[in-house]
């Protein structure tokens, strides 16, 4: 059960956006810009995964599930290429540059001082620019700040792969505008 | 030295808030609103919420920042520096202790929030508005610090720019200044 009276329809960090609007507007600015408007080199697949396997390493479930769906229909609809990034992304059939961006970001899950100059260095010399390297750093802070706030606050994060699908789905194509969230139950969610 | 290359003289968060403006932004948004918005808790309270999570998370420039800003708006620095010591004595209120406990918790995982823990700060007055700013609050500082670190961003050369900055914080809130910050170029 919440630890406060969130509106109890909606899942995750939706209850809270529910709940709070005022705060919603800039929580969902920010994964606008980081993970779903254009960015100069990295896909919105690639970022998707980021947010994905910091989540699973915050065990934050709701996260992890809505963002490993949103990652699987923006790289072809593949999500056992997510699953393998999330249990080892050593072997995942990913670029190298994108393996050293996920070892910085695992770095950050654990505390902003463990990202170490070697493993600068190392995505450096897979290609990596300032901006990845910015970039991988703030979308890792951000999830551990998302999936602090579904978590810390008990929020409710059914299990049902379809209902993560569908939203995932409609993430992918539209994004993170306030506007385009629709708050609506799904129906998925409503059989469970 | 940075992980990438940031303007020289905005050490800590602020080179970097400058570096994207465009992720900047909603950051800067999110803070103004939580830690300067309507509350029921004063700004006090909200910079101690701050500056413990900081502290758990061993930011030195985020801690530094927020100490400073809350013992500007106490006018005294015992506060802060007895919180950090232990929350249970430091001269707070009971729904401080547990708010800042909840915090502290956030700071390392939000799983570590217990019902316990709620349940205190609620018998000691906390209403849920309070309880859900201090989850975000506490987030959202775990968001920085991690950030501030993981850029390896540098501390300022003399402490006196804390002073400067709290006294930013106080006077203008946390929205990017309108004249942007090269008045801090020597």
């Amino acid at each position: 059960m919440p630890h406060i009276d969130l509106p109890e329809e909606y899942p995750g960090i939706r209850s809270l956006f529910v709940y709070q609007p005022e705060t919603a507007a800039p929580l969902c600015h920010l994964a606008q810009v980081l993970l779903h408007d254009p960015h100069p080199t990295l896909t919105a697949g690639e970022r998707e995964l980021i947010a994905s396997y910091v989540s699973n390493l915050n065990t934050c479930k709701f996260c992890t599930a809505t963002h490993s769906a949103i990652a699987k229909h923006q790289l072809g609809s593949d999500l056992s290429l997510v699953k393998h990034v999330l249990a080892d992304p050593e072997t995942a059939p990913i670029s190298d540059k994108l393996r050293a961006l996920l070892k910085i970001a695992a770095k950050v899950q654990t505390g902003g001082k463990n990202v170490l100059s070697e493993d600068i260095e190392t995505a450096r010399s897979e290609g990596a620019t300032d901006i990845e390297i910015h970039d991988t750093v703030l979308i890792a802070a951000a999830f551990c700040m998302y999936n602090r706030y579904v978590d810390g606050l008990a929020t409710w994060q059914p299990d049902n792969e379809a209902f993560y699908d569908k939203m995932g789905e409609q993430r992918a194509r539209e994004g993170y505008k306030p506007s385009s969230i629709n708050f609506t139950l799904t129906e998925e969610l409503k059989k469970s | 030295m940075p992980h990438i290359e940031l303007e020289t003289h905005l050490p800590g968060i602020t080179g970097l808030l400058e570096y994207r403006k465009d992720t900047g932004q909603p950051i800067r948004e999110l803070t103004q609103i939580l830690m300067r918005g309507e509350s029921t808790l004063t700004e006090a309270e909200r910079e101690l919420i701050a500056t413990i999570v900081s502290h758990g998370n061993q930011c030195r420039f985020c801690t530094t920042a927020h100490t400073a800003t809350a013992d500007l708006l106490l006018g005294e620095k015992a506060t802060s520096q007895k919180m950090k010591e232990d929350i249970e004595s430091a001269p707070v209120s009971e729904k401080m202790k547990a708010l800042l406990t909840i915090a502290a918790a956030t700071g390392k995982s939000g799983k570590l929030v217990t019902s316990e823990m709620v349940t205190r700060a609620r018998s000691a007055g906390a209403t849920d508005a309070e309880l859900h700013d201090t989850v975000l609050i506490a987030a959202l500082f775990s968001l920085y610090n991690r950030y501030v670190d993981g850029m390896a961003t540098a501390m300022p050369d003399n402490e006196a720019y804390f002073d400067t900055l709290a006294d930013r914080l106080v006077a203008h809130g946390y929205m990017r200044l309108p004249q942007g910050y090269d008045h801090l170029k020597k």
